[in-house]
């Protein structure tokens, strides 16, 4: 019996410090531990707030699809910043990225007058198209003028922000007496069955069918299929061409992949660009499939640095920023219930990814702890 | 005519002053931690938890001075927890820079919450008890000087003090010398018997400390309260800044006030009834910080052993 306890601790320490899913679960779980010292040092009973966290990502058709709506912009943000970091690049413009791809989104799908099945793909290929070149800037001023990309993006963030305040003011674009723009046409609209939900037909269905009628009052939309696509495509990309393969030498020795014949401020600016593209993606989505307008922001609005986040947690692998930003997205959906339900901080959401990401940032700390594990129960 | 051209540079040069200030504690922070070769990502989320320390030690104490120090041991709390990953279990710098973004956000709010009955804003601290202004009244009506330094908060003068402070450190006393040291080469630094470990704990330590009293500068000088979107994005700027300036403690002032000159024009600009939309004009400071990049700073060096962590035993 104690033979095979012993065993199993091993077990755990193989596998929380020699494989990445392994050490990731054990800094989610770690960071949620931080999360409830949190809420029961402040009085909270953390069994009482994770499971009407849980609850309210799981128990009822439309919850589900809230937190499937919310994690699309988050994979596809930590998609990008991801596939910068595999190319040695830190994307911290992913933020103004999504802005970019969504005022083109708006403008695209609000100004053109174009058949169903034309129009969202002109939307979303434009609007990427867009944020593409706004990433790309960066990449260029880092390839031609040596300009460190977290000043160039940081900065790009800030001047796409007032871009979208500027459009939102400007006439034409402007929805009389508000701070928003005009709302696309139904044609660039992706939610799922829009008009048949709306017709008399659908509604009466709907009241027959309840689990139907309560998933489909949610913005649920095709965007979350395409952001796996995406996660899948960039998985290729990097893995198995050979752009994929110069980006990745890029990233891991510029000097050697010069080397190698390899032009190195080239692929920056490429990396760069189909980082911005797949941001700009995740604020096209965002339009087309949920908001269908954008609105004056006062603030950064945080998708591209929870999208750093994203990519963190997954490691950077494409197709960890899947899981990645489901799990942001479940936890921000369920931890925002927790404020009505039991007056207690939402923000404990933010402290939980923290501790997640500061986990997963010093590997050795697990390892130590886990050792010094083994060796007491070695010595015994 | 010249008067008024006169006058109306002096209000820039005010609010200059008045943008550039937190900016410039918190680069400085950026400064030490990053000679000592610790990248720091972090002081975004160490600005938000100094601004809400501050904010909160000032509403309840009604001491500006305490409070700002107590921003300043609280921006430290997170300077020891981003060491301690960074310099203990050699973490990845920038992964535990971004942990501390978040820590920061999250607990502010939380503590927020906590202590002012559920708001995600503080209480406004009493006209009485924010910083107060050295030079208010001393200088006659109408003169230039009034324009420019009748509102200044303490923390201004403070903050060019401390940039002063910090240069002689690095560059005129042994310590400085050290950490230098270690930024650039920990290996050599380590066999002449300067403790990396230490040097490091202390130069990210005070950069928390520096990037708190940032926070602290707006929340109980430039507003009087916190709130979620009070620091928004300025802990990168003071980040962009102290990269601008190439590592150096004078070349970040320059570049918070770069920054902070066109933040005063923008605000100058945006009282008259153009047919500029306000919106342009805010994205100026963005604007000419990139120009200013492309066109006359070129390639950054960064500290030769910023961002690597430093193993005793690493064998080469």
């Amino acid at each position: 019996m104690k033979l095979t306890f012993k065993d199993l601790r091993k077990k755990i320490y193989i596998f929380a410090t020699e494989k990445t899913i392994g050490f990731t679960l054990i800094s989610i779980f770690l960071g949620l531990v931080v999360g409830a010292i949190f809420l029961a040092a402040a009085g909270f009973n953390p069994f009482q707030a994770y499971g009407i966290i849980l609850r309210g990502i799981f128990s009822k058709p439309s919850y589900i699809s809230y937190t499937i709506v919310r994690a699309t912009p988050l994979i596809l943000t930590g998609l990008s910043v991801a596939f910068a970091f595999k190319t040695g690049l830190f994307n911290i413009g992913a933020e103004g990225q999504f802005i970019i791809g969504s005022v083109v989104a708006t403008a695209t799908g609000y100004f053109l007058h174009l058949p169903l099945l034309i129009h969202i793909p002109v939307v979303i290929i434009s609007a990427v198209f867009a944020a593409g070149i706004w990433g790309g800037i960066a990449g260029y001023f880092k390839a031609k003028f040596g300009v460190h990309e977290v000043i160039s993006t940081i900065m790009l963030n800030w001047i796409a922000l007032y871009f979208q305040n500027f459009l939102i003011y400007t006439e034409g674009f402007q929805k009389p007496g508000g701070e928003t723009s005009y709302s696309i046409q139904p044609t660039a609209n992706m939610m799922i069955l829009k008009t048949w939900k709306q017709s008399e037909a659908g509604r009466e269905w709907l009241l027959q069918h309840p689990f139907w009628k309560d998933l489909l009052r949610t913005p649920l939309n095709w965007g979350f299929l395409i952001a796996v696509l995406m996660a899948i495509l960039v998985w290729f990309i990097l893995n198995k061409t050979a752009l994929g393969y110069r980006l990745r030498a890029v990233g891991f020795n510029k000097f050697a992949a010069e080397y190698g014949g390899i032009n190195v401020n080239k692929n920056m600016i490429i990396s760069m660009f189909i980082a911005g593209g797949l941001a700009g993606l995740a604020g096209a989505l965002q339009v087309v499939g949920v908001s269908h307008k954008v609105t004056l922001i006062a603030a950064m609005e945080g998708y591209g640095f929870d999208g750093i986040a994203v990519a963190l947690i997954a490691n950077s692998s494409a197709m960890g920023c899947i899981l990645a930003g489901l799990l942001f997205g479940a936890l921000k959906y369920g931890g925002a219930k927790i404020q009505p339900f039991m007056q207690a901080p939402s923000e404990v959401i933010s402290i939980v990814i923290g501790s997640i990401v500061f986990f997963i940032s010093i590997p050795k700390l697990i390892k130590v702890i886990l050792s010094r594990k083994n060796k007491k129960g070695g010595s015994k | 005519m010249i008067e008024t051209i006169l006058s109306n540079l002096a209000l820039i040069i005010g609010t200059t002053l008045m943008y550039s200030t937190p900016l410039i504690y918190t680069s400085l922070g950026g400064v030490l931690s990053e000679n000592s070769g610790v990248i720091n990502i972090g002081l975004e989320g160490m600005m938000v938890i100094g601004a809400f320390a501050g904010a909160a030690i000032g509403y309840f104490v009604g001491d500006p001075w305490i409070a700002f120090i107590g921003a300043g041991i609280a921006g430290g709390l997170f300077g020891l927890l981003h060491a301690f990953a960074c310099v203990t279990f050699g973490a990845n710098q920038v992964v535990s820079g971004i942990a501390v973004n978040f820590l920061g956000a999250g607990i502010a709010l939380f503590l927020s919450r906590m202590f002012f009955e559920g708001a995600t804003m503080t209480k406004s601290i009493a006209l009485d008890n924010k910083m107060p202004r050295p030079l208010n009244g001393v200088f006659p009506d109408g003169s230039l000087l009034k324009i420019i330094f009748d509102n200044q908060y303490a923390t201004v003068y403070l903050a060019f003090f401390m940039v002063l402070i910090i240069w002689f450190f690095m560059y005129k006393t042994k310590y400085g010398l050290r950490l230098r040291s270690v930024g650039e080469h920990p290996t050599a630094a380590d066999t002449l018997g300067i403790s990396v470990m230490r040097i490091r704990y202390f130069a990210v330590i005070m950069s928390g400390v520096f990037a708190g009293f940032g926070g602290a500068a707006m929340s109980l000088a430039i507003v009087s309260n916190f709130r979620p979107t009070l620091i928004s994005g300025h802990g990168f700027i003071a980040l962009a800044a102290m990269i601008f300036g190439k590592w150096k403690p004078q070349g970040a002032l320059l570049a918070c006030l770069l920054f902070g000159g066109a933040q005063g024009l923008a605000v100058f600009l945006g009282q008259f009834d153009f047919e500029i939309s306000t919106q342009l004009i805010s994205m100026l400071p963005y604007v000419i910080t990139i120009v200013v990049l492309i066109g006359f700073v070129g390639k950054s060096a960064a500290p030769s052993a910023d961002g690597i962590p430093y193993e005793k035993e690493h064998k080469y």
